[in-house]
């Protein structure tokens, strides 16, 4: 073999090594949460501070509880889809992580919102007892409060019907 | 309809730039001459194209168009008009706009200074370049667009990022793509040498001028980049090995590697593959740095898999540019060694150590900065890779480099007498010695690295003087020094720059000192003999940013006294507080202080430094700059141009 070809063929190596590495979404590893109980909160509801919602509230139904913030750019874009969701009769929770800037009632009430209820979550201490690392997250609870599925980053459709849609309508039966 | 406008210009610069590449690359190859012409006109329209889309672009911004999804994520209505301009490279979408603007300015320039090349050879590199600009403009169109429609309008924009509402900022991306998008001319010409077998020392010469503007641009680039980080960041530092700095910094490198290995090539005729090697890689760096800091992967890997298209588009284009080139590089480089022969010291000797060196350095920052990413895509942990690694690893490296850097220039081609330049170098290395012992000593505390970098320094610095001396045996006179050629004055001006460089790196790290303390009104601190009184936080309002602003007032030993107004901005949009350092410029030192955080009313943090030498950093990248646009400049590349018409 000649000598010329040694440039190519360890750029090739590196080119496969890299496409397989970031092809790959390795945050999907499982995470500790799944088939635990979803942790307890009681936390105020976004844009009615007086009124506070807490997860027990839903027990009995199928819903999801998707991590979100007004500063977050990749919230916006899965937001159409989330109407949508909301449309199609799922229950989905809005947890406005650490929204210091206090933007999300009039984002919601300008953008329309697709929670069933959003709470604020300022100081972001329920986001760490689900182990956020990032907006968005998106968790599946089943109707024990059991969390079944973890999904990181923004919702589309492909994910809903790769991931989600066949599982809901399991926990659903 | 502005919007729509340039979206349509955009594809028209797409299709337009498939037919400045396809036709004259087929036309050279084959000898048809009306494929051939094609290439000038197409690649000018091209660029018209691609300058109408940006200024629609622009427009958008102008207008605050808030209804075009870039123009809502990247600006704000407040913001001042030179940041709505700037903001249009300020996102993803409008960066990749600027590079496909900026590659249609490089080929117009190719078009127009390429007439005295023989044709066949001007319409490939036209070709080539066209290629990456199909690429760059079929990127935007199925995965950037910068002009998509938001439904329904935005009724507020969401601010330009405040970390790039800065001056330095208004003019580094468009001075770090003039130096990424520089290179691929030297590598565009380097596959047209590699497709037409006519590698040689003319095209070594055809490269050169292009490829040291381009390096100038991104030394500049660079130098703003690491300046804004200085003023802006608020730590005080200039340099982190972050990234999206190694990034640039790469390129930076390679290129630099480049310039040198061109000359060889040009002057003696070897080295051919190996600088076609090294013109492949800076460019192929040059898109890796674009692609990087740009697609989001080192704020997080995932933004490869979060957008799919984009992505795999990224992957499958740089895959094609480099395997491809390295491909048509296996083909078709020469299967031998030629040229003229030299021994082991010469000029091509000691380039060749530079070269090498300089790649090793490059790939130790290359291993840095893509190995935690690569760890993190393996889903094998997050580690990060700082600053340790690096000037455990890089500093050292760049010793040698220095060192031969001196002696470098003082050499002959082909075959060195090493004995004779022992004892013209011997005054040299001593007054190197003392300078590194006593400049340590007479700051009072001695530090290994400091002694290391002031000796190089003094070292280079006298290697220059001693290349004027030589050049100017006949006399010095004005007229003599301007008789040089720009090439020499270039190359002196730019060694000369680095032991600027040296001298303020060392210096600053050695001896900078910092204080931190918590300040109320009227309080006082002492650092290095400045005593900083602390005058209280009025609140000011900026155009787009409310800023609680320090006065700090300074008296230096002397007695002399100043002002330093600190500042911290909470952005109107995106509540984001920034730090803006209050700097006292001056020769031998700056003073520098940061406003931290408010821990009671009218009582803050305060972060003091005094950093030596600073200053000749900035020095030192201008006169690099400087340098290389004036070894690009020399006559002998118009002339070299000319006797070929």
């Amino acid at each position: 073999m000649n000598n010329r070809f040694i440039p190519l063929i360890v750029f090739i190596v590196l080119a496969i090594f890299f496409a397989i590495g970031l092809t790959k979404n390795p945050r999907e590893v499982p995470s500790p949460f799944i088939n635990k109980p979803a942790p307890g909160f009681t936390l105020p509801v976004v844009g009615e501070a007086q009124q506070s919602f807490s997860p027990e509230a839903l027990r009995g139904r199928v819903w999801l509880l998707n991590i979100w913030a007004p500063w977050c750019v990749s919230c916006r874009q899965e937001h159409g889809v989330l109407m949508q969701l909301k449309d199609s009769g799922v229950t989905i929770v809005g947890l406005n992580w650490k929204d210091k800037a206090r933007e999300a009632a009039a984002l919601l009430s300008g953008i329309g919102s697709p929670y069933l209820v959003a709470v604020d979550d300022l100081d972001g201490r329920v986001g760490i007892d689900y182990g956020v690392t990032g907006t968005p997250e998106t968790f599946v609870i089943d109707k024990s409060g059991v969390i079944r599925l973890k999904h990181t980053g923004p919702m589309d459709a492909k994910v809903w019907d790769k991931k989600f849609a066949q599982l809901i309508k399991e926990l659903n039966k | 309809m502005i919007p729509e406008f340039g979206h349509f210009s955009l594809i028209l610069a797409l299709l337009l730039a498939l037919l400045q590449s396809i036709l004259p690359l087929i036309g050279a190859q084959t000898g048809n001459a009306r494929f051939v012409a094609v290439a000038r006109p197409a690649a000018q329209a091209q660029f018209l194209f691609v300058m109408l889309a940006y200024a629609c672009l622009v427009t958008a911004f102008l207008q605050n168009d808030f209804s075009v999804r870039n123009v809502a994520m990247n600006s704000y209505s407040q913001l001042p008009a030179v940041y709505r301009f700037t903001a249009s490279w300020g996102s993803h979408e409008g960066s990749m706009l600027l590079w496909s603007l900026i590659l249609g300015f490089w080929t117009c320039a190719v078009t127009v200074f390429s007439r005295r090349l023989p044709e066949d050879m001007a319409v490939r590199v036209i070709g080539v370049m066209g290629l990456i600009s199909a690429g760059f403009l079929a990127f935007l169109i199925f995965t950037s667009n910068p002009f998509e429609r938001l439904f329904p309008a935005a009724p507020e924009g969401r601010d330009l990022n405040p970390l790039l509402q800065d001056p330095g900022m208004v003019l580094h991306p468009p001075m770090l793509y003039m130096g990424y998008v520089g290179f691929s001319v030297a590598f565009a010409f380097a596959i047209a040498a590699l497709l037409s077998g006519k590698l040689d020392a003319a095209w070594a010469r055809w490269s050169r001028p292009w490829t040291t503007v381009a390096w100038a641009f991104l030394t500049g680039g660079v130098a703003l980049g690491s300046w804004w980080a200085y003023i802006e960041l608020g730590w005080g530092g200039w340099w982190f090995w972050d990234p999206t700095e190694n990034a640039s910094f790469m390129p930076w490198l390679a290129g630099t590697a480049l310039i040198h290995s061109l000359a060889v090539t040009e002057k003696r005729g070897v080295f051919k593959s190996w600088t076609v090697l090294l013109a492949i890689a800076t460019f192929s760096l040059s898109l890796l740095g674009t692609f990087l800091v740009r697609s989001g992967v080192l704020s997080s890997v995932h933004a490869f898999a979060t957008d799919p298209a984009r992505g795999s588009f990224i992957l499958g284009f740089l895959f094609m540019v480099i395997g491809g080139s390295l491909l048509l590089y296996a083909v078709r480089a020469p299967k031998m060694a030629t040229g003229s022969p030299f021994t082991w010291f010469s000029r091509e000797s000691l380039l060749l150590v530079n070269n090498v060196v300089l790649v090793v350095a490059l790939g130790s920052v290359l291993l840095g900065t893509l190995y935690p990413l690569l760890l993190d895509a393996l889903g094998m942990g997050k580690i990060s890779v700082g600053a340790p690694y690096f000037n455990a690893v890089f500093v050292p490296l760049m010793v040698p480099v220095l060192f031969l850097m001196a002696v470098g220039p003082l050499v002959r081609w082909k075959k060195g007498v090493w004995p004779d330049l022992l004892t013209r170098m011997r005054m040299a290395f001593g007054v190197a010695i003392l300078a590194a012992v006593a400049v340590p000593w007479m700051a009072g505390q001695f530090k290994p690295w400091v002694s290391v970098g002031v000796g190089l320094a003094m070292w280079i610095a006298l290697g220059v003087l001693m290349g004027f001396a030589e050049r100017l045996k006949s006399g010095v006179s004005l007229r003599a020094l301007r008789d040089l050629p720009r090439g020499f004055w270039g190359m002196q001006i730019a060694h000369f720059a680095l032991a600027f460089g040296i001298i303020g790196i060392a210096l600053v790290s050695g001896y900078e000192s910092e204080r931190n303390v918590k300040m109320a009104l009227g309080d006082t601190t002492k650092l290095e003999g400045y005593t900083f009184t602390f005058g209280g936080v009025e609140e000011i309002n900026g155009p787009n940013y409310r800023a609680a602003r320090a006065r700090l007032q300074v008296q230096d030993a002397k007695g002399r006294v100043f002002e330093l107004h600190p500042e911290k901005r909470i952005y109107n949009a995106g509540g984001m507080p920034m730090t803006e350092a209050g700097i006292h410029y001056g020769a031998f030192r700056d003073v520098y202080a940061a406003l931290g955080e408010e821990i009671a009313p009218q009582e803050w943090t305060v972060r003091v430094f005094i950093k030596p030498f600073i200053g000749w950093l900035w020095v030192a990248a201008a006169l690099l700059t400087l340098g290389g646009l004036l070894a690009a400049s020399d006559r002998r590349y118009r002339i070299a141009l000319r006797e070929r018409a």
